[in-house]
C-alpha cells in the first residue's frame, strides 16, 4: 500500500507534549506477542511508551509530538505481523467500565464488613450458649453496628438507586423488597442493640448485600467483556475512504473523519463507505448488503448511494450527506420508530415474579405481627418476629436466580461466537417457534464466491484465480480467493470494463467479460444453466472456461435449517431480493414459505401477521432494510457483517461464516430459561420452608445466616449448569449433513 | 477479657488496611489487564536492559 492513512483524528494531544493513540490489535494469540509489540514499537524513534492490554487486545502508544506519524505505528505493527485498527472508546463502554469499578468497590466494602461482622457474630453465638457477659455482647453489637451502618450506606447504593428508580416510575422490581428487608433488619438490629437484646441481624444484612453484589458484579463483568470484544470488532470493520481536499488532493482517511459536505472519491471495486449523493461520474453499484437486492443499480449524478454498497465499474465522486437523509434511510428510521413504539415493553421474568412476591411477603409479615399480638405476645416481640419473616424472605436466592443464569449462559454464548445486546433476550429466545431469515448476507455469505468449482478443470481454475489477483473488479476478487499461489502474474494488464490479460509462457491468458475472452458461446450455455449468477469468462490459448460467481449459501446453512425444521421450528424467508433469486435458495433449504421483493414495510407486515397468529418470531437479518423488521420481531439476531444500524436493533450478533450460532443461541437460551425457572422454583421451596419457621419464631440470626447462604449457593451451583451441555442434549451429536459439503448456491 | 480492648481495634485496623490496599490497587489500574499481568511476569525484560 503506497497510500498512507491519515489517522490524525484518532490522536489525542496531551499537555506534556506527547501524543496518544489507542489501537485495537488483531492477531494476538500468545504471551510473546506482548514483548514483540511493545519492544518493536519502543525501537521506533520518538515513542515514549507502548503498553498492550492483553485482556482486551488494545494497545496504547504515546510518542513525542511531531516525531512520528500515527500511520508509521500502524505500519510497524503490520510489519511485525499484526493488524492494528485505530480505536475510539465508545461512551457505552466507558460507562460500563465505570459502573463495574463502582460495583467492585461496593463489593469490597460489603466483603470487608461481612467478614468482620461475622467474626463478632460467631463470638456472640458461641458466647450465648456458653458464658459471654452481657457487657461484652453489647460491646460486640455496638461494634457490629458501627461497621454495618456505614458499610450498608455505601455498598447498598446500587440497590437503593435501582429501587428508587423503579418506585418513581410506579413499578416494583426485585430491589424493592431487598431494600425494605435490609432497612428494616438494620433498624431492628439497632433498636435491639440499644435494648441490649441477645440477637441482632447485622451479619445477615451485610452478608445478603455481599452475595447480591457478587451477582451484580459478575453480570456487569460479563456484559463489559462482551462490549469490549464488540468494540474491537467495530474497530476492525472501520472503513476508510478517499477524501478530496479543497486543493484537489486525495487523502485516505478513516470514515470517522468524514464530515457532511466532504467530497469522496470511490474507485471501481471499492466499497462505498458513507451515505452520499453522487456529484459526478456514473457506475453500477451492488446494494445487496443494504437492500438485499442482488441485481445492480445504475447510478449517475444526483443519485443517492448508501454505505455498504459495492461500486462496480465507474469512478464516482460523492458528497457526504448526514445519515438519515436518504429516502431509504428515512423510511427505515420512520419504520423503526413505529416498531419501537408498537413493541410493548417485555416484562422480564424476574420482574414478573417480583410483582407478585413483594406484596405476598409483606402481607405475610403483617399477618405474622397481627397473629402474634392477637395471641397475647408483646408488641415488641411480635414486631421482631414479623421482621425476621421479612429478613428470611429477603429475596437473596430469588434475586440471584435469574442474573447468575444469565451470566453463565451469556458466557456460553460468547464462546459460541454470539454477543448479546439485550440481557432479557434469553427469555424471549427460549419462546421462539418461528424463524424468519433474510436471504442476502444472512443465509448467503456477504461476499461473492465461485459456485461452479466442481465443473472446472483444476489447472484452469488455478490459472484464472492467479490472474484474478491482478484485477480490481469485485467479481474478480471472488475468483482470486481460489488462488493457492498468491503471486500475481508479471506484466498483467487490466483493461477497465473488460478484464485482465497476461502473457504466460508465450500463451495469452484473459479473464473478464465473455466478449473480451472470445467465449460467448460457452458463456451463453452457462448462463442458461444458472441465470442468476454472474459469468466471468477465462481463456488460455484456445481453452475456454466460464466461472459462475454469486453469493453462496453459508457453508452449514442447509444442515442448520434442516435441523431447525426437524425440531419443529417454522422457518421462512423474507427477502428484499427478486423472487427468482430467492426461489432456488428456498428450494435448496427446503423452505416452502418464502417471499421475495419485500420492502421494509412489507417485512413488518408479514411479521405482524405471524404475530397475529400467536407466533413468537425470531428474525435473522443483516441489511439496512431489515432493521425495522428486527426491531418489530419478538427477538432478533444479525450476523457481524450487518449494517451498524441493523446490529444496533438486533438482540444478539453472531460471528463467523456459519449459521450454526443461530441454532446454538436458541439451544443455550432454552436451557438457560429452564434453569431460571428451576432456580425460581428452588427459591420458592426455600421460602415455603423458611416462612413457617420464621412465622413461629424459630428464626435466630444463626438460622437466617445458614438459610440465606445455603439457598444462594444452591441457586448459584444450579446456574453453573447453563455452561456445560447435559449429555441428554442432542446438540452434541454431529449432524450427518455436516460431513457432506453443502452444495453452494442452488 | 481486657485483651479485647486492643485486640478488636487491631483486627479492625488490619481489615481496614486490606480494604484500603484493595481500593488503591483498583484505582491504580491493577485489574485493567488481568491476563496480561499473568504473562508479563514470565518475560525477562529486566535482563535485556
Amino acid at each position: 500500500m503506497t497510500e498512507t492513512l491519515d489517522l490524525s483524528i484518532y490522536v489525542k494531544r496531551q499537555d506534556d507534549g506527547t501524543s496518544h493513540l489507542d489501537l485495537a490489535i488483531e492477531g494476538i494469540d500468545c504471551a510473546a506477542c506482548i514483548d514483540e509489540i511493545e519492544g518493536g514499537l519502543c525501537r521506533l524513534p520518538g515513542v515514549v511508551e507502548a503498553r498492550l492490554n492483553y485482556t482486551n487486545h488494545r494497545l496504547a502508544v504515546e510518542w513525542r509530538d511531531g516525531e512520528l506519524s500515527p500511520a508509521a505505528v500502524v505500519e510497524e505493527l503490520h510489519r511485525l505481523g499484526y493488524r492494528a485498527h485505530p480505536f475510539q472508546s465508545r461512551l457505552v463502554e466507558e460507562e460500563e467500565t465505570r459502573r463495574a469499578k463502582w460495583l467492585l468497590k461496593c463489593l469490597a466494602v460489603a466483603g470487608f464488613a461481612s467478614m468482620n461482622i461475622m467474626l463478632l457474630a460467631v463470638s456472640v453465638w458461641s458466647g450465648n450458649v456458653t458464658d459471654i457477659t452481657p457487657e461484652i455482647r453489647d460491646f460486640f453489637h455496638w461494634l457490629a453496628a458501627l461497621i454495618a451502618l456505614p458499610a450498608v450506606a455505601y455498598a447498598g447504593q446500587p440497590f437503593f438507586q435501582s429501587a428508587m428508580g423503579a418506585l418513581r416510575n410506579g413499578r416494583t422490581n426485585m430491589d424493592v423488597p431487598i431494600v425494605i428487608g435490609i432497612l428494616l433488619a438494620l433498624g431492628m438490629s439497632v433498636v435491639e442493640t440499644i435494648n441490649s437484646a441477645e440477637h441482632t441481624y447485622f451479619d445477615s444484612v451485610v452478608m445478603l448485600l455481599f452475595f447480591l453484589l457478587c451477582g451484580r458484579y459478575l453480570d456487569q463483568a460479563m456484559r463489559r467483556k462482551t462490549r469490549a470484544v464488540a468494540g474491537n470488532l467495530a474497530a476492525y470493520r472501520a472503513e476508510v475512504a478517499h477524501r478530496i481536499e479543497d486543493n484537489g488532493e486525495v487523502v485516505l482517511v478513516p470514515t470517522a473523519a468524514l464530515k457532511t459536505g466532504n467530497r469522496v472519491l470511490v474507485r471501481p471495486g471499492e466499497r462505498i463507505a458513507v451515505d452520499g449523493v453522487v456529484i459526478s461520474g456514473s457506475s453500477e453499484i451492488d446494494e445487496s448488503l443494504v437492500t438485499g437486492e442482488t441485481a445492480h443499480r445504475a447510478v449517475r449524478a444526483e443519485s443517492q448511494v448508501y454505505a455498504g454498497s459495492m461500486n462496480y465499474n465507474g469512478t464516482l465522486t460523492l458528497r457526504v450527506t448526514a445519515s438519515g437523509k436518504g429516502t431509504l434511510l428515512d423510511e427505515v428510521e420512520r419504520l423503526l420508530e413505529n416498531a419501537a413504539a408498537a413493541k410493548s415493553r417485555y416484562v422480564q421474568l424476574a420482574d414478573r415474579v417480583a410483582k407478585v412476591y413483594a406484596p405476598v411477603v409483606h402481607t405475610a409479615a403483617v399477618l405474622t405481627a397481627i397473629a402474634w399480638i392477637s395471641s397475647g405476645a408483646s408488641v415488641h416481640d411480635s414486631l421482631i418476629i414479623a421482621i425476621s419473616v421479612l429478613i428470611i424472605t429477603c429475596p437473596c436466592a430469588l434475586a440471584l436466580a435469574v442474573p447468575v443464569v444469565q451470566v453463565v449462559a451469556s458466557g456460553a454464548l460468547f464462546r459460541a461466537g454470539v454477543f448479546l445486546n439485550a440481557g432479557d433476550a434469553f427469555e424471549r429466545l427460549a419462546k421462539v417457534d418461528t424463524i424468519v431469515f433474510d436471504k442476502t448476507g444472512t443465509l448467503t455469505l456477504p461476499t461473492m464466491s465461485v459456485v461452479n468449482v466442481g465443473d472446472l478443470e483444476p489447472a484452469l481454475l488455478q490459472a484464472a484465480s492467479r490472474l484474478a489477483l491482478s484485477s480490481h473488479h469485485p467479481l474478480a476478487a471472488a475468483v482470486a480467493q481460489m488462488a493457492q499461489d498468491r503471486r500475481p502474474y508479471d506484466a498483467a494488464v487490466e483493461e477497465p470494463g473488460q478484464g485482465v490479460r497476461a502473457i504466460v509462457g508465450e500463451v495469452e491468458m484473459r479473464l473478464g467479460s465473455p466478449v473480451f475472452c472470445d467465449a460467448e458461446g460457452v458463456a451463453k450455455e452457462a448462463a442458461e444453466a444458472d441465470p442468476t449468477a454472474s459469468a466471468i469468462a477465462f481463456s488460455w490459448g484456445d481453452q475456454r472456461a466460464v466461472l459462475l460467481v454469486r453469493q453462496a449459501l453459508r457453508p452449514d446453512a442447509i444442515a442448520v435449517v434442516t435441523e431447525l425444521r426437524q425440531r419443529g421450528f417454522d422457518c421462512r424467508i423474507l427477502s428484499g431480493d427478486r423472487p427468482e433469486a430467492v426461489a432456488p435458495i428456498a428450494a435448496a433449504l427446503g423452505i416452502t414459505m418464502w417471499n421475495g421483493g419485500c420492502k421494509p414495510a412489507e417485512k413488518i407486515e408479514a411479521l405482524e401477521a405471524l404475530k397475529g397468529e400467536g407466533r413468537k418470531v425470531l428474525m435473522v437479518g443483516d441489511g439496512l432494510n431489515d432493521a425495522p423488521a428486527l426491531a418489530a420481531a419478538h427477538v432478533s439476531l444479525s450476523p457481524i457483517s450487518a449494517a451498524d444500524l441493523t446490529q444496533a436493533q438486533a438482540d444478539a450478533v453472531f460471528l463467523g461464516d456459519r449459521l450454526k450460532p443461530v441454532q446454538e443461541t436458541i439451544e443455550i437460551s432454552r436451557r438457560a430459561h429452564s434453569l431460571m425457572r428451576q432456580n425460581l422454583g428452588i427459591a420458592l421451596v426455600y421460602n415455603l420452608i423458611a416462612v413457617p419457621l420464621a412465622f413461629f419464631g424459630y428464626v435466630t440470626p444463626l438460622v437466617a445466616a445458614l438459610a440465606m447462604s445455603g439457598s444462594s449457593t444452591l441457586v448459584t451451583l444450579n446456574a453453573l449448569r447453563a455452561r456445560g451441555r447435559t449429555p441428554a442434549a442432542p446438540a452434541e451429536q454431529t449432524n450427518p449433513a455436516d460431513a457432506v459439503p453443502a452444495p453452494q448456491g442452488a | 477479657m481486657d485483651v479485647l480492648i486492643y485486640l478488636v481495634p487491631m483486627a479492625l485496623l488490619l481489615g481496614l488496611t486490606g480494604l484500603a490496599a484493595f481500593m488503591w490497587s483498583l484505582k491504580n489500574g491493577q485489574y485493567d489487564d488481568v491476563q496480561g499481568a499473568a504473562l508479563r511476569v514470565l518475560s525477562d525484560d529486566d535482563v535485556r536492559k
